[in-house]
């Protein structure tokens, strides 16, 4: 049961997440800080995601690709 | 987002999903068994229904504003899966997808598996490979449609683009009976990547609480900004690639 419990966990995470979760977390992150800004500061902080995705791809591309030819 | 661009969107998403689908069911059915095969997928299909059916009428009881966040930030974060994949690819740090070399590996793999039925399926491997296949693609295409149907509140014709390009793809594949290896699979991923991205970050973004200055035309902004990104980031790549491998025989040449 908890070998299924696992492979299923695994499955939805890869499904999900896939190869880097620091996307998922930036993402998590920013739209959290987001919501902060609007909520609590009143900022509408319309532009803070898209800067946070385009980093979040930047980042993991550089991971990606460690100096290979 | 008016119908024509959602029914788009869903459609060539789900396209592709389904060519990544016909190759493992060609592979099946041509290698091992038909009449297994087809049980597979029926029961993938079966399975991929009954989700449909139960998420779909439970998603248009969420609130809109609690919906967005979360669809937006999954769509955010499978968008951002896509566009990595499609970006590595273009710029030769990935294989490209191929389908002619996926269904010859597949049909290798089919080939060397032992035979034997089970549970009333003649051939238990085919089965086995066929619903896998489905299911896996099948639930991209699901949560594609689902989510994106939901955030403009016509699961109805997203689940039509869906169907249609199943359909089209399927009709295809009967028709020419082999991988569909011609079709643009790269390009439309790094599309689809593109429309999730910013779909995603739209709707999370409202879901947050945000006011998009235009509203919805800031779709008509970020759609673009998000591929000009996205190919910056291409080409950016390339000529990284192109650097790193002009200086190994630089310094081959130097060492000798």
């Amino acid at each position: 049961m908890s070998r299924w419990l696992r492979s299923f966990g695994a499955f939805w995470y890869d499904f999900v997440i896939g190869d880097d979760w620091r996307g998922a977390a930036v993402v998590a992150v920013a739209l959290a800080l987001t919501a902060l800004l609007v909520h609590a500061a009143s900022v509408n902080a319309w532009w803070l995601l898209p800067i946070a995705v385009i980093g979040a791809l930047g980042w993991s591309l550089r991971r990606a690709t460690p100096g290979q030819p | 987002m008016n119908p024509l661009a959602l029914f788009l969107t869903v459609f060539v998403a789900c396209a592709v999903e389904a060519v990544e689908a016909l190759t493992i069911v060609l592979a099946a059915g041509l290698t091992r068994d038909w009449r297994s095969t087809f049980q597979g997928m029926a029961a993938a299909l079966a399975v991929l229904g009954v989700t449909v059916a139960v998420l779909g009428p439970a998603l248009t009881l969420v609130p809109l504003t609690g919906l967005r966040l979360v669809v937006g930030a999954l769509l955010a974060v499978f968008g951002l899966q896509w566009l990595r994949k499609a970006i590595l690819r273009a710029s030769g740090y990935k294989d490209l997808h191929d389908e002619g070399a996926i269904y010859a590996r597949q049909v290798a793999a089919a080939q060397a598996a032992t035979s034997g039925g089970r549970r009333g399926v003649r051939d238990w491997y085919a089965f086995t490979l066929s619903f896998k296949g489905v299911l896996l693609e099948g639930l991209e295409v699901v949560f594609i449609a689902l989510t994106f149907g939901a955030n403009q509140q016509n699961v109805g014709l997203a689940a039509a683009g869906a169907a249609a390009a199943v359909v089209l793809v399927a009709a295809v594949g009967i028709a020419v009976r082999a991988p569909l290896s011609r079709v643009p699979e790269n390009t439309m991923k790094f599309a689809v990547g593109v429309m999730l991205t910013s779909f995603g970050v739209f709707w999370g973004a409202e879901g947050a609480g945000v006011s998009w200055p235009g509203h919805d035309a800031a779709l008509l902004a970020m759609v673009p900004a998000t591929a000009l990104v996205a190919l910056g980031y291409t080409a950016l790549l390339r000529r990284v690639r192109a650097a790193a491998r002009a200086a190994v025989p630089a310094a081959e040449r130097s060492a000798a």
